[in-house]
């Protein structure tokens, strides 16, 4: 394609607004303008340039801002639709329920159509991660389509520019002046803006002043945070990158880590504490002080955390062999973390039932004739008293939840409410006699017993439940986020500013400045430079404008 | 006196001092209707230095009240509020010493003075942080992120100005109700100032029980004439009024209660000020933003939401993931006032993006301004009292 040549003889590519060399107008749209688009220099632009292929269409279409804030709108639109009823994962489904019957029981019709048009599970949904997807690459092309002939531009930048190009800055000002004047004003210009810590090149008669050219690669560099931050979000996809199980431990066990290979943790202690157990200040009404006192203060987990790898050698499941590696006290805020991977407190139970003691009882004299204890997470099949008299324990039910066709049920392997059928071998009765024990109920099926088991006490614990956590993606999701901080701060507390002067053949000293943003900033700067060096008195071309519209809306006004 | 009074104290000075200041900015304003001369000068500089006197005593109740509680003060709904309010003052007087605009003084106090009652009415007691709290990330993620929303607030307040000065409220149009509006609900922010304290004086209480949303029996005390009454609710106190209306299990009958008699109170108290006033309260307003400089307010709402939303990013995005992966073993969980802090984030890059664009300066921008305002201050009321989740520790 044909390139456009400035009348200064510089060669530009199709598609320039202003001349790269001299800054004098090139395309139509900018002639007809009275103040020059300094967006990207005025560079030619391949998304405003190239409207044919496919390629082309695509490439424009990613590149474009409208777009790029469309697509933010509507992932913004969809994020917040997500919060009107609570996500699938906050939603606890009960058994023999499913999500949907959760959604129409709770929130009704609107629940169930919340449900069935699926936002209630509207951040994994493909339309909401595509969308996510097309943002990214929106800000991968924007910032390619524009980043790239901006550094270009400025990096190749001339001192001398053409009069129309500084006329049709914002801000301008000439003023006649001799030679030996102008001379004297350029010195003096130049010094005050080396002051304010201006780079200044000077050419003869012509004077570029640049501050902060740095600003305008902020924009890029938040993008590339950006992006970094995504592509770790989408690594932890991947198998090995990222870790999520739970586990519940009791006091007193050891286990292995789900998840983690080679390490064991032991549960030395749950602790619950509430303020009321310690004797910190409260307020004055009884009230207050009470909810203050049973108000949770800690949940911790004393444990102690080890590895089989003995010598860094594993030795795959032998647990009698394991290696100390530390203590540690785990509460929410304070997860032990190790080798990459964390253990988080999540949640816990108390007084979790670990052994039941009966008594074997002559029900007519209420004779002991000894006790048992019975470990509830592993039961012995006989208990001994003596010789003679000794229990067998037939069955045992955990959970015990209730008879199926006359067949004792247990819901879990939790003993919630243990049940037992024993069989009691006394002297009295050597062939056995069968009773069925759960809490507060003994039922005799097989006929009226002599003895009975009688409940006499039980030792209860503490489980606590641990997420177990590797998330490797970590260190790239800050990266991201650092690098997207560092953009963010310099495009947002930085400016580029820029200040032409140029001294005409025909005696005029011409003033004009361009900055990205933050034009009260640049004004304050070169109002000191306009009184230190007597600089042409400047206009706010914008400013002017902005005043006459508003006189003509008042005449406007008046006439109606 | 010990230092919870003292905080208190404090606070209450600050409160007086910047309704104080915002009558002065009202009189820098008027003057400089009338003459160009030092006088608005002066006005202007003792307003601005009453307001930093409020400022530090408001400063005093924070940190007397952090002293006295060993958290800082940002725990609860009052603790919250009250320092958004605080940070409010805060970033109007950095603005004000960049630009020194009294007419944005106009707005930022009041709206400040406003957020600090609504704060009041919520219950003032220190407590104990729950565990989840227990971590110096609470301080550090909430303070960035009210400083942050404080700074973005402020565009919302140029624009406001910019609006009143350029939207003809003599001709009926979409932009002279909306920004009517904005007055409105203003004034029913007042009404729930004002239901709270009427009724509180009257020191109404009715307790209810009711059957809640998982079916078990609870209890509950209004302390407004309930107008909405929970599931299955029966009155347990004599001589009050039953409700009006029952609601099904999922709604808080006794927040939508609070609702509807701030609503109540608000209209009332609108009306009352449209028959003394005889006019919109925007159009009232409007002398005041008169002589406001239109591209210097549309630079100051530009400036504001740039300088904020670094801050706001680092504070309601990154430092937040840092706690929560500390706290809840992941760093995003997709629960409600995450989600919000994020629309509210990608609000503002689009607003940020905008300005890119050619025509999206001026009364566009500043509309855009209000609603991110708006955004902020749902995520803030809204997501905290009516959506349930994570974050819901206000009550």
């Amino acid at each position: 394609m044909a390139n456009i040549v400035c009348e200064c003889g510089h060669i530009n590519p199709i598609g320039t607004h202003l001349c790269a060399k001299c800054g004098r107008p090139l395309s139509e749209e900018e002639k007809s303008k009275k103040i020059a688009d300094m967006r990207y220099d005025g560079t030619a632009i391949r998304s405003k340039t190239y409207k044919k292929t496919f390629i082309d269409h695509i490439w424009n279409f990613f590149s474009s801002v409208k777009v790029g804030v469309s697509l933010i709108i509507i992932t913004l639109v969809m994020a917040a639709l997500g919060t009107f009823l609570p996500q699938v994962m906050y939603v606890s489904v009960p058994l023999g329920m499913t999500e949907a019957d959760v959604y129409e029981e709770k929130y009704g019709l609107f629940g169930k159509l919340y449900y069935t048009l699926g936002f209630s599970d509207i951040y994994s949904s493909p339309w909401f991660q595509i969308i996510v997807g097309m943002l990214a690459i929106s800000i991968i092309i924007a910032s390619f389509d524009r980043g790239i002939p901006l550094y270009k531009s400025l990096k190749n930048q001339r001192v001398r520019r053409h009069e129309s190009f500084m006329k049709r800055q914002r801000i301008y000002g000439e003023e006649a002046m001799d030679e030996v004047q102008a001379a004297e004003v350029f010195d003096k210009a130049q010094e005050k803006m080396k002051a304010l810590k201006y780079k200044v090149r000077r050419e003869e008669d012509v004077l570029l002043a640049e501050k902060g050219r740095f600003a305008r690669w902020g924009p890029y560099i938040n993008h590339i945070g950006l992006i970094i931050f995504i592509l770790g979000v989408m690594l932890r996809l991947m198998p090995g990158f990222y870790l999520d199980k739970t586990m519940w431990i009791r006091e007193g066990e050891t286990a292995a880590i789900p998840g983690i290979e080679g390490y064991y943790i032991h549960n030395n202690k749950f602790i619950f504490e509430t303020y009321g157990d310690s004797d910190e200040k409260v307020e004055a009404s009884q009230k207050a002080a009470d909810a203050i006192n049973s108000k949770a203060k800690n949940y911790q987990t004393d444990v102690t955390l080890y590895s089989d790898k003995v010598d860094g050698k594993s030795l795959a499941g032998n647990t009698d062999d394991l290696e100390k590696i530390k203590d540690y006290s785990i509460q929410v805020n304070k997860p032990l973390k190790y080798d990459g991977f964390a253990l988080y407190q999540m949640d816990f139970r108390q007084n979790e039932l670990k052994s039941m003691k009966f008594d074997l009882v002559n029900k007519k004299e209420g004779k002991s004739l000894g006790q048992i204890t019975v470990n509830l997470d592993d039961p012995a099949k006989k208990y001994e008293i003596s010789k003679d008299i000794y229990i067998e324990l037939k069955s045992y039910y955990a959970d015990f939840s209730g008879f199926e066709e006359g067949v004792p049920q247990s819901a879990s392997p939790i003993p919630n409410n243990p049940a037992f059928i024993f069989t009691m071998f006394t002297p009295e009765v050597p062939k056995g006699e069968t009773s069925f024990v759960a809490i507060k109920q003994t039922l005799e099926p097989l006929g009226t017993t002599k003895y009975q088991m009688k409940f006499n006490s039980v030792e209860t614990r503490n489980a606590s439940n641990f997420t177990v956590r590797q998330d490797k993606t970590l260190p790239l999701l800050l990266i991201g986020g650092i690098i997207f901080m560092i953009g963010v701060t310099i495009s947002s507390y930085f400016s580029h500013r820029r200040i032409w002067l140029q001294y005409t053949k025909d005696g005029r000293l011409l003033l004009a400045s361009h900055v990205n943003k933050n034009w009260f900033g640049m004004k304050k700067d070169l109002d000191s430079i306009v009184s230190y060096a007597k600089l042409p008195p400047y206009i706010d071309q914008v400013d002017e404008d902005n005043k006459k519209k508003e006189l003509d809306n008042k005449e406007d006004g008046d006439n109606t | 006196m010990n230092l919870l009074d003292l905080s208190g104290t404090l606070l209450f000075i600050a409160f007086i001092v910047y309704l104080v200041a915002t009558l002065f900015f009202g009189g820098a304003i008027k003057h400089t209707q009338k003459d160009v001369s030092t006088s608005n000068k002066k006005w202007g500089t003792i307003a601005i230095y009453i307001t930093v006197l409020g400022f530090i005593s408001n400063l005093g109740y924070f940190i007397t009240r952090w002293i006295y509680s060993g958290h800082a003060p940002i725990s609860n709904m009052f603790e919250f509020s009250t320092a958004f309010g605080m940070f409010i003052v805060g970033a109007f007087i950095l603005i004000y010493f960049i630009y020194r605009v009294p007419s944005l003084g106009v707005f930022a106090l009041p709206v400040a003075i406003i957020i600090i009652a609504f704060a009041s009415m919520f219950p003032r007691e220190v407590s104990p942080l729950i565990p989840a709290l227990k971590s110096y990330w609470l301080t550090i993620h909430v303070i960035t992120t009210v400083i942050g929303e404080a700074i973005l607030a402020i565009s919302a307040f140029a624009g406001l100005v910019l609006l009143l000065k350029h939207v003809n409220m003599k001709v009926r149009s979409k932009e002279r109700f909306w920004l009517e509006g904005v007055m409105y609900t203003l004034v029913i922010v007042i009404g729930f100032v004002l239901a709270t304290s009427i009724f509180s004086m009257a020191k109404y209480e009715a307790e209810f029980t009711y059957v809640d949303k998982e079916k078990n029996a609870a209890t509950i005390v209004y302390t407004m004439p309930a107008l909405f009454g929970m599931n299955d609710h029966k009155l347990l106190t004599e001589d009050r009024m039953e409700p009006l209306v029952d609601m099904p299990p999922i709604v808080n009958a006794k927040k939508l209660t609070t609702v509807a008699w701030s609503f109540i109170f608000g209209t009332l108290l609108y009306l009352l000020l449209r028959l003394i006033l005889r006019k919109p309260l925007a159009e009232k307003l409007q002398p005041l933003v008169k002589n406001a400089n239109s591209q210097l307010m549309d630079e100051i709402g530009y400036r504001a939401v740039l300088i904020g939303f670094p801050v706001f990013t680092l504070g309601a995005l990154i430092f937040a993931m840092i706690w929560a992966q500390e706290a809840w073993s992941r760093f995003w969980g997709w629960d409600p006032k995450e989600v919000w802090a994020l629309i509210t984030w990608l609000f503002y890059a689009a607003f940020l993006h905008l300005r890119l664009s050619k025509g999206w300066e001026g009364k566009k921008s500043a509309w855009l301004a209000v609603i991110g305002f708006a955004i902020i201050m749902f995520n803030f009321v809204a997501v905290n009292l009516i959506i349930a989740g994570l974050h819901s520790y206000a009550g």
